[in-house]
């Protein structure tokens, strides 16, 4: 069995997240060989062939080019399997290699067993469990799902060459917006999710951290709908946090979220749903109406 | 110019989810359904559009499934599209992202669409994938995870979102389509008389064997919760009892609480 593995850079660092897409060729048993846009003065440590192109000529984000590139190895590489992460640049570029390929796609897997594939799905409360029926099946693996794996070794390049910019400009990279709210440095975070109802609630929940002395948090639907700021999102495209108590107040638990908050020492979360993801984090799951709850708490830890 | 929006009804995501018969999806019974939340964000980035451009413009709406997908295309009309077009298949859940893509394309395909909108990815299945696959089998430019939508004169900037934050900006000629993320803008409710002027407007009713010639690339084996990882401790009753319950379980597992 082998496996082309995607990696993956952004502003010319390569990112550590490449190392669990190794993770998950080594769960598989299969043979690797990585392709990546890069530069030669950042290759990784790697046992096997590294299929290189030039990000200085090819771009970070240059879908169209970089699917011919990949074309190309697969070509060369004839890999049972190419696999990228479920990540802003994976879900983007894998439909395209393989609709070029006409090859089965399987998204965002979270375990592999027997050529079968295991994927969450509604709202991560189900799985799935898919077969390709095709020779050359594309993949991309959810963040956090496999193992980072780090080998040794000396690879060999070979090098790919293409240019072009395709349909679309890349005309650059904006930075996170700047944060006022550290929530990597709080030991306590209290959460809002969309189970508070509406943004004059929010109040209540800001009470409760202040109670606990911590810090507010907000998952991102939250932020979208505009009751909270940005800079207290938590999760993969907010702030990553580990605190020693995370109070998760109506967060249903989006594998985005969970992903930015797992890691936590102690996580409390309140739902009205017993089936909601985030119980499967959590160390305490109270079933119950947030609005109710939460005052009940706070006015208690008051006294 | 001419617009598209496709959309998918999904259940409502707080719904228990139980296997079919087949044991391979959900069964439908009892599930209230909704439009899928990414392509609310899509039909208020094309109403926004069209009501920009003005007249000389047609916005249509597209959504394959049984018949109850078409509360959502009513609900797509209220909220501004002109037209609209529902793939009738009332086995479009067993079809693949392939085959989804595939009817879609086949409808679009000589219809001269400058844009498509959809959303990122739908609720339940999220396989992530349609749209960039339609917009590959037909040859249009595409990015995917937008959160900001600019169009003048043959020429889409949108700002793209990547992880922690960060953003990309990218340009793309038209024809193009865009999948749209959540927090593109604000997916206005439609009002009463615009819910009464969308009866008026026309929903063309097409076959899924008409458009679909396509084989399914994967099939799901089997649909099932995931497997209890248990140490989790559940509590249930009433809520002064929780209180008590709680604060006790904080001062003995966590340092933070005295």
């Amino acid at each position: 069995m082998k496996t082309l593995l995607i990696g993956e850079y952004r502003d010319g660092k390569l990112l550590e997240s490449t190392y669990e897409l190794l993770g998950f060729a080594d769960q598989l048993g299969a043979e690797s060989a990585l392709l990546l846009v890069g530069s030669d003065s950042q290759l990784p440590a790697y046992p096997g062939t590294i299929y290189l192109a030039d990000a200085a000529t090819c771009g970070e984000y240059n879908p169209d080019l970089h699917k011919q590139l990949i074309l190309d190895a697969v070509q060369q590489e004839n890999p049972d399997y190419i696999v990228f992460l479920h990540s802003s640049y994976g879900w983007d570029l894998a439909p395209r290699v393989a609709a070029s390929l006409k090859a089965a796609q399987i998204s965002e897997i979270i375990a592999a067993a027997d050529g079968s594939f295991e994927v969450g799905c509604c709202n991560a409360k189900m799985r799935r469990s898919v077969k390709p029926n095709t020779a050359t099946t594309v993949l991309t693996v959810q963040a956090g799902a496999f193992p980072v794996l780090q080998p040794g070794g000396s690879p060999t390049v070979k090098k790919l060459t293409g240019t072009g910019s395709g349909a679309l400009e890349f005309i650059g990279y904006e930075p996170a917006d700047k944060k006022d709210v550290d929530l990597g440095k709080a030991e306590i975070i209290v959460t809002a999710g969309r189970g508070i109802g509406k943004k004059d609630n929010v109040p209540v929940i800001l009470a409760l951290a202040k109670a606990l002395g911590g810090e507010l948090g907000a998952s991102r639907p939250v932020v979208d709908a505009g009751w909270v700021e940005h800079s207290h999102q938590v999760g993969t495209t907010g702030q990553t946090v580990s605190p020693k108590l995370y109070v998760a107040c109506g967060v249903s638990g989006a594998i985005q979220h969970l992903a930015g908050m797992k890691k936590s020492d102690f996580i409390l979360a309140i739902n009205k749903d017993k089936d909601a993801p985030i119980g499967e984090v959590a160390d305490v799951l109270v079933v119950a109406d947030v609005m109710q709850f939460v005052p009940a708490l706070t006015a208690k830890l008051a006294r | 110019m001419k617009l598209l929006v496709c959309i998918k009804q999904v259940p409502d995501l707080e719904s228990r989810f139980k296997p079919n018969t087949e044991g391979v999806w959900y069964n439908e019974t009892d599930l209230a359904f909704r439009m899928n939340e990414y392509d609310e964000y899509a039909v208020e980035q094309a109403v926004q559009l069209r009501e920009k451009l003005g007249d000389g413009t047609e916005l249509t709406v597209l959504s394959i499934g049984p018949d109850r997908v078409v509360e959502a295309i009513k609900k797509s009309l209220a909220m501004g599209c002109d037209n609209a077009v529902h793939v009738q298949d009332s086995a479009a859940s067993s079809k693949d992202p392939w085959q989804i893509s595939s009817i879609i394309s086949a409808y679009v395909k000589d219809k001269g669409f400058d844009i498509i909108f959809t959303g990122m990815q739908s609720q339940d299945r999220g396989s992530a994938q349609v749209g960039v696959t339609v917009a590959e089998q037909l040859g249009m430019a595409c990015t995917t995870t937008i959160i900001g939508f600019e169009y003048d004169n043959g020429t889409v900037t949108a700002k793209r979102e990547l992880e922690g934050g960060i953003k990309a900006a990218v340009k793309l000629k038209t024809p193009a389509l865009v999948t749209c993320q959540l927090g593109l803008n604000t997916p206005r409710y439609p009002t009463l008389p615009n819910i009464m002027k969308a009866k008026k407007k026309e929903i063309t009713a097409i076959a899924v064997g008409d458009l679909l010639k396509e084989a399914a690339l994967a099939t799901t084996t089997s649909f099932h919760p995931p497997a209890k990882k248990g140490g989790g401790i559940v509590l249930e009753g009433d809520v002064g009892e929780l209180v008590d319950k709680v604060i006790a379980l904080l001062k003995d597992k966590t340092a933070v609480l005295r």
